[in-house]
């Protein structure tokens, strides 16, 4: 809102690496936090708050009290807020409550992971029971992808959706993740190769689900006494929202995601609507996520997802709402099978101009959206509005 | 199905109940006395209103298939129980539940009426509810 204090992204880096055998989780979560603080033109010493999810490899226990230790930090401030893999979007929006509210000034947010190396097959395998939930759900051999799955069937149903449309949308991310060296799968795919790859889990093929990915991302966010300091381009927060969305009692409604409420009140506090969107960076765990969220952020009306998505509006840089413009989580990078993180860093990207060329956007204003947890039973929705510094 | 391959339920004191129904052939749903709701899965306090004054209603385990996916692969579950058909069931009491439709992936879709049926895990008084085609 604009008589709030100003709170910026300084610094965003993403690790290269896709696949990380010979490195310890720990080591990429310090070696993202050193690629920040390089971007931003910080120093380690800086940091007075710390930000970070479960630690895939440990579970989620004492993951803050671990991470620190390894990297050496004294945070006055720490959150460990662990929606999955939008967790790394609310950081963000947490982050910039406790500068404005004075509790830090130099907060670090890390994520790292390598369920590659470790060979899991996460999208499609069974797992043990842990949650509460778990001993209704997962005794039926429900998977994230058959989860997934769910939702797409049942938005296929309610709306007409075709696994065409869906096809739309990894067509688009492959088509940035060409020009992304960097990219796990620099193939273009076409909407045929899409429907021609196996099917996983009835109506979602191979191609509709992301990828498995080592790596790690880390951000900065920094109050206006801190920013004035850099010389570094930085990002605006404008808006923040959150939402969980769940099995409602059993009144589950697969076809929605929370990302309605989160985008609400992500726009209000920004005072911008979707319509103010230049780039749009959207969680896509799998094709069906993007939809899903494409309509409850308001980009297009419930139901209209498939028809928004042809005809090349997600394709940088002409598209009607360019997204995902490094090849996104369909096809450059998921890591520690946790998105939120490239979801900001993208964004803060476009908004610095410095996407690869041949994506860049002329963005003034992007939204990067995370999505965590399973649309099929509950999730956590993050949104965040970020401003360009000369906008 | 392959009964011995599925995970068996953790049945706690608050669960107790539900599984050994189950066992003896029962789909049981929880019934808030405030408020009115019923709801799948069972707690103690109702979620919608926080009262602790819930019963037991015994379904009668009929409903449809809101949706569905099909695994044809899935690590972790024998290859001879492939394709798995996860779905969501709407029962007639209202409530949505994850369970699976025993049935060859063709006979069913989004709208397919389905009846419970129980299928045993390696644990005594406890069976899992799933549902097969609705005989007509």
């Amino acid at each position: 809102m604009a008589s709030e204090e100003p709170v910026y992204i300084a610094g965003a880096y993403e690790h290269p690496t896709r696949e990380a055998p010979d490195k310890s989780t720990m080591q990429l979560h310090a070696e993202v936090a050193k690629g920040a603080l390089e971007d931003a033109g910080l120093e380690k010493d800086d940091v007075d708050a710390y930000f970070t999810a479960g630690v895939p490899e440990h579970g989620s226990g004492l993951s803050p009290l671990v991470a620190a230790d390894y990297l050496g930090l004294d945070p006055s401030y720490a959150d460990t807020t662990d929606y999955g893999g939008s967790s790394y979007v609310s950081h963000v929006g947490h982050a910039a409550s406790a500068i404005r509210d004075g509790k830090c000034d130099v907060a670090l947010i890390t994520l790292a992971g390598r369920p590659r190396s470790r060979g899991q097959a996460t999208g499609s395998g069974v797992r043990g029971l842990q949650t509460m939930q778990d001993s209704f759900e997962r005794v039926y051999g429900v998977t994230n992808v058959t989860m997934y799955g769910m939702a797409a069937q049942r938005h296929m149903h309610e709306h007409g959706t075709t696994s065409a449309q869906l096809a739309e949308i990894r067509a688009a991310a492959s088509h940035h993740a060409q020009y992304n060296e960097h990219a796990m799968y620099q193939e273009p795919v076409s909407v045929e190769d899409v429907l021609e790859s196996r099917v996983v889990a009835d109506p979602l093929h191979l191609l509709d689900c992301c990828v498995i990915s080592d790596g790690g991302g880390a951000l900065l966010v920094v109050s206006e006494d801190v920013r004035s300091t850099l010389e570094r381009s930085c990002v605006e927060v404008l808006g923040h929202g959150e939402a969980i969305g769940h099995q409602d009692a059993g009144r589950i409604d697969l076809s929605k995601t929370a990302a309605d409420q989160s985008g609400a009140r992500a726009f209000e506090e920004a005072g911008l609507g979707p319509e103010h969107v230049d780039y749009a960076s959207i969680y896509d765990s799998f094709t069906i996520t993007v939809l899903e969220a494409l309509e409850d952020l308001g980009f297009c009306a419930k139901g209209d997802g498939g028809k928004f998505v042809e005809g090349g509006t997600l394709r940088a840089p002409d598209g009607e709402l360019p997204f995902n413009t490094d090849g996104g989580g369909l096809c450059s990078n998921h890591p520690a099978n946790r998105g939120g993180m490239t979801k900001v860093i993208e964004a803060v990207r476009q908004l610095r101009g410095e996407a690869t060329d041949e994506v860049q956007v002329d963005a003034d204003v992007a939204l990067a959206h995370g999505t965590g947890g399973s649309i099929g039973t509950r999730h956590g929705a993050a949104t965040l509005v970020l401003g360009g510094e000369d906008r | 199905m392959s009964e011995a391959s599925r995970p068996v339920p953790e049945v706690t004191p608050e669960t107790e109940r539900y599984w050994e129904a189950a066992a003896d052939g029962r789909l049981l749903l929880r019934e808030c006395r405030d408020c009115g709701l019923t709801y799948h899965y069972p707690r103690a306090l109702c979620p919608d209103c926080f009262s602790d004054d819930v019963d037991w209603l015994e379904a009668a385990g009929t409903g449809e298939v809101y949706s569905y996916s099909v695994a044809h692969s899935m690590s972790g579950w024998p290859a001879d129980d492939l394709p798995l058909v996860v779905a969501y069931v709407e029962l007639d009491e209202g409530p949505r539940m994850v369970t699976n439709v025993d049935c060859d992936p063709d006979e069913v879709t989004v709208g397919t009426r389905v009846e419970v049926r129980f299928v045993d895990v390696d644990a005594d008084d406890v069976a899992i509810p799933v549902f097969v085609p609705a005989a007509e």
